[in-house]
């Protein structure tokens, strides 16, 4: 009886396997004819063209889906995600079902959640991609962006984090320097004028208010889930009391705010502002390599964590090359790609793939990596603040213009 | 007096009797071929053609501002998303901006303009500021604004020399850039649109008889500047008078320069609209379409209010002509009136200056006043990537602005024969084709481009140089028929008829006798069309689809990225062609008329 046991219990393994490896060939299968279906074809990516070394990058990605899928990648320039998805909404209410004329857009947050609610994106493809699997989904902002499931409808390009910066010459040494929001009020009131923050709805203010408001919110759980309109007071009182705070120590005693982070670089570079922050932990030794940022700044994170979150690319509904796109998206996260994108020679963007998950060489080759010295090593970066549901932002920031933005 | 002819003339030219020269007249009343009223046709027609895809744009942006877009879920028409404008905090703020922006912007610029002719009008400040004028009028607004606000910011120029001075290592954390006046905005569109009003008067002094008026001043007893207002300014004035509303329409509306010189709490009302259109979140479009029609109305409200200034200008003016002020002693005042336009053009050029250097310095921070070391970088790297580009801005800007001149030429001749031409006959558009045709000026760019998108994509055109170029017109017509529509009607007509008495037709007299005589003008409203085909950002970027990169469509994706060597390097590659393009203007006439002594320009 044992032994007959053990026999059905091989066979139903067998049988499970076999059915394993027969899905693996379809899947298979599957790539070869997106592959063939992707060759000759052009793809339009509709990404941020604000920095010459990301845009490099794109340019090496072109060449490289041109050599190995014959695939015409071509950049569109954008000063803002939002161009192309008002693009899309125009092709939308133009009855443009097909045809459109953006096969790729760069995008997170708030433009991905617009899309995905006003049926503007293709179905999920991001988790049939063969490189799927080197991904880091135990991560939990590849899935989940801005508290929204992504249903695999846009694939992971890198990761971003909170992380800040002072010029070690005028400010000290790092080591000095505040370890968490309330550190940094009272900081900016020993040194007025030399802290601000970009006026939201810019991308970086806002998530300067959300760094704020999830280390002094009294339970964070709140803002995993909608905004509840009852008790959006008592749970963003303490986020008001921070900033009434410091509005009159900020820059410009707050009559005035930066106008993005990239303008923040500059007011560093000339010492009027003494603490900057960005969302890519690679900005300041890149800065520094273009000559924006003088070699004595340095970075530094909240022991607590900081914001972190993921960018993606997605693939509208309308477009006219999806295989080539998803094939183009494939190619993002191969352990190559993102090898190149993690180097700050070329960008500096954190990756997205699980070092457990690649083989041996390519493990060892992300570890090589030079950061340089306005960089802390992923090991130093501190936990990860997920982002808080999109609603609580539209609030805080409607909140905040009529606070301190008329 | 170069327009006008002496019977003796007429005579000279073998003019036998009046009633062959009426029959003749009538033939070509007509445009070539057609009867008065085909005239006409023309003559609207053109006009629609320009204005028929501002009003598709329009309805674009009307039906959402009253909650209807069914793409974004908007099926029903309601008041919705003027209720969510009018909740919005510091609206009123925003929408005093934009008014006092228009309104005091272009009231510095003419005074200022209007005190340097007077000072100035043939001297050797006159003729130097017409050789300033086509690299000022070459750099793009943005540039401009970036220039003025390195000189003036507390981390710029003149406190980098303060302290160098008095040894503080930290720039002053003092609010001048961005003040919540508005005047450091206001500051920098004077700065800019001083050039371009310049521009236009010196195109309509000859036709304001300004040295006998002078004389007629000067023998009244009066000093130059005040004989130069009283006289000579108003005929001017009268000319450029469109130009004059262009700028107030524009200053109303402007978001580039807002954005790096106004105040961000709030922001001027075109800006906040340019936020509201970008949200991620697109339930807002509704609510920046509302905004996009308040935006009209404001700048509707700042010509009516311009207008009604005008009056009570001429009211002082007139209470001072007749009260008895000679002002004969002005030296004073002269020098006084150079100041305006100098500190403009200073302004101007310094900001050129400084953007080139940027474009070489290696790290250049406080308190450097020049950067202590230099690189080639991104030179280097912006010429590999120019070629497509560049290509596109140059063809784009020449086809559309031909196009332009072309159809304006035909329109304003069409106009012309309308009426069978006779000297001294005061003529102009008919007030609903100026209407149609200064249309783009007046409405706020972005709240009709993305309804002409979507018409576009609807009619399933694909982005093409032609499609392009056509949206490019619509932009670029207006500006040529600006700088032409009096130079236009205010050549001699008789010249025209010595032609017809000497047997040539309409067509050859338009291209023998009228486009000769008017080379200077023509060339100066075609440069004024290519430099403002090549500064279209929105149209191009939504029309285009991205398949069609132009030159500043490189540089504001660039410029948002904020590296300075960068934005210096696209700012002086956009000035390329409307430079080239301006300093044609100014000395192919005197080329092109090397054997027409008569009519060399001075």
């Amino acid at each position: 009886m044992v032994q007959l046991r053990i026999v059905a219990m091989v066979m139903a393994a067998s049988l499970l396997l076999g059915a394993r490896a027969n899905a693996d060939a379809i899947k298979a299968n599957d790539w070869q004819s997106t592959l063939a279906a992707a060759k000759g074809k052009t793809v339009y990516f509709d990404a941020w063209g604000g920095s010459e070394t990301i845009n490099d990058y794109i340019d090496w990605v072109s060449s490289e889906v041109k050599k190995r899928f014959q695939i015409t990648l071509k950049h569109v320039k954008l000063n803002d995600t939002a161009d192309a998805v008002s693009t899309v909404v125009a092709e939308k209410a133009a009855g443009k079902n097909d045809h459109g004329s953006i096969d790729l857009i760069w995008i997170n947050g708030e433009n991905f959640a617009a899309m995905q609610k006003q049926g503007l994106l293709s179905k999920g493809f991001a988790t049939t991609l063969p490189n799927w699997k080197y991904v880091d989904t135990a991560n939990p902002t590849i899935s989940v962006d801005f508290t929204l499931p992504t249903k695999g409808q846009e694939s992971p390009w890198g990761a971003a984090k909170l992380v800040f910066f002072a010029d070690t010459a005028r400010t000290g040494p790092v080591a000095d320097m505040p370890k968490s929001a309330d550190a940094l009020l009272a900081w900016t009131k020993q040194h007025p004028g030399q802290f601000s923050y970009p006026a939201p709805p810019d991308f970086i203010g806002s998530s300067f208010l959300k760094q704020v408001l999830l280390e002094t919110v009294a339970d964070p759980s709140v803002l995993q889930k909608p905004v509840d309109v009852a008790n959006f007071e008592t749970v963003t009182k303490p986020l008001w009391d921070w900033l009434d705070a410091v509005q009159p120590v900020l820059w410009r005693q707050g009559r005035d705010h930066p106008k993005s982070y990239p303008a923040m670089k500059q007011l560093l570079a000339d010492g009027e502002l003494g603490i900057i922050f960005a969302f890519n932990p690679a900005e300041a030794s890149s800065a520094i390599e273009a000559g924006e940022l003088p070699d004595t700044v340095r970075s530094f994170v909240f022991p607590n964590g900081t914001l972190g979150n993921t960018h993606f690319v997605a693939i509208p509904y309308n477009s006219s090359a999806k295989a080539a796109a998803k094939v183009v998206a494939n190619f993002l996260i191969s352990p190559e790609a993102q090898l190149r994108k993690e180097d700050p020679r070329y960008w500096g963007d954190p990756t997205i793939l699980a070092m457990d998950k690649l083989p041996a060489k390519d493990r060892e080759a992300f570890a090589k990596i030079d950061r340089g010295v306005a960089t802390l090593p992923p090991s130093k970066l501190g936990p990860v603040l997920p982002e808080p549901h999109p609603s609580w932002m539209t609030r805080i920031e409607t909140e905040w213009k009529h606070r301190y933005g008329s | 007096m170069p327009h006008s002819v002496s019977p003796k003339a007429l005579k000279l030219f073998g003019v036998r009797s009046s009633t062959a020269l009426r029959e003749h007249q009538n033939k070509s009343a007509g445009f070539p071929g057609l009867p008065r009223h085909g005239a006409a046709l023309v003559v609207y027609g053109i006009a629609a053609l320009f204005a028929v895809p501002v009003g598709i744009g329009l309805i674009g942006v009307l039906l959402p501002a009253f909650g209807y877009m069914p793409a974004l879920g908007g099926r029903a028409l309601s008041l919705e998303p003027v209720r969510a404008l009018l909740a919005e905090p510091g609206l009123v703020t925003s929408v005093l901006l934009s008014l006092a922006s228009g309104l005091i912007t272009t009231a510095v610029a003419v005074v200022g303009v209007a005190l340097f002719l007077a000072a100035f009008y043939d001297t050797a400040g006159h003729r130097l500021a017409q050789r300033a004028l086509a690299p000022l009028l070459a750099v793009p607004h943005a540039a401009a604004a970036f220039g003025l606000a390195f000189l003036i910011a507390p981390s710029g120029l003149i406190f980098r020399v303060l302290a160098r001075i008095f040894g503080f290592d930290r720039p002053p954390d003092l609010l001048i850039i961005g003040d919540p006046w508005g005047l450091a905005m206001m500051a920098g569109l004077v700065a800019k649109e001083m050039p371009f009003l310049i521009l236009v008067a010196f195109a309509a002094l000859p036709q304001a008889d300004p040295t006998r008026r002078m004389r007629l001043s000067a023998s009244l007893g009066h000093g130059r500047i005040l004989g130069f207002l009283l006289a000579v300014w108003p005929g001017v004035y009268r000319q450029i008078r469109l130009p004059v509303l262009a700028v107030a329409a524009y200053a109303s509306g402007v978001v580039d320069v807002a954005l790096i010189l106004g105040p961000s709490t709030p922001a001027p009302l075109a800006v906040r609209l340019v936020t509201w259109m970008n949200d991620p979140d697109l339930s807002l479009h509704f609510m920046a379409s509302a905004g996009a029609v308040l935006q009209l109305l404001v700048t509707g409200l700042v010509l009516v209010l311009w207008l009604c200034g005008e009056r009570l200008a001429a009211r002082l003016r007139h209470r001072i002509g007749i009260g008895g002020r000679r002002l004969a002693e002005d030296h004073w005042l002269r020098l006084l009136s150079a100041v305006p336009v100098a500190l403009a053009g200073g302004a101007v050029a310094f900001g050129l200056v400084w953007l080139s250097l940027w474009s070489i310095a290696g790290f250049w921070s406080f308190p450097d006043i020049f950067p202590p070391s230099f690189n080639f970088s991104t030179w280097s790297r912006v010429i590999t990537s120019l070629g497509g580009p560049m290509a596109t801005s140059f063809i784009v800007a020449i086809a559309s602005a031909t196009a332009a001149l072309g159809l304006v030429v035909v329109l304003l001749e069409a106009r012309r024969r309308q009426f069978g031409a006779a000297a001294g006959q005061k003529l102009r558009l008919p007030p609903l084709v100026a209407a149609l045709i200064y249309l783009p000026l007046i409405v706020p760019q972005i709240a009709f481009v993305s309804g002409l998108q979507v018409t576009i994509l609807a009619l399933r055109l694909e982005p093409s140089i032609l499609m392009l170029s056509g949206v490019h017109l619509i932009f670029v017509a207006p500006y040529v028929a600006l700088a032409l529509a009096d130079p236009w009607f205010a050549l001699d007509p008789r010249y025209e008829q010595i032609a017809a008495s000497l047997g040539h037709g309409p067509i050859r007299t338009l291209f023998r006798v009228r486009l000769p005589m008017l080379t200077r003008p023509v060339l100066t409203a075609l440069a004024i069309g290519i430099a403002t085909s090549v500064g279209q950002y929105l149209p191009t970027i939504l029309i285009g689809a991205g398949r069609l990169p132009t030159i500043t469509t490189e540089a504001v994706a660039l410029a948002s990225g904020g590296n300075r060597r960068v934005i210096g390097a696209y700012a002086l590659l956009q000035m390329l062609l409307p430079f080239l393009a301006f300093s044609l203007s100014g000395s192919l006439p005197r080329l092109l008329l090397r054997r027409r002594g008569a009519m060399k320009p001075r």
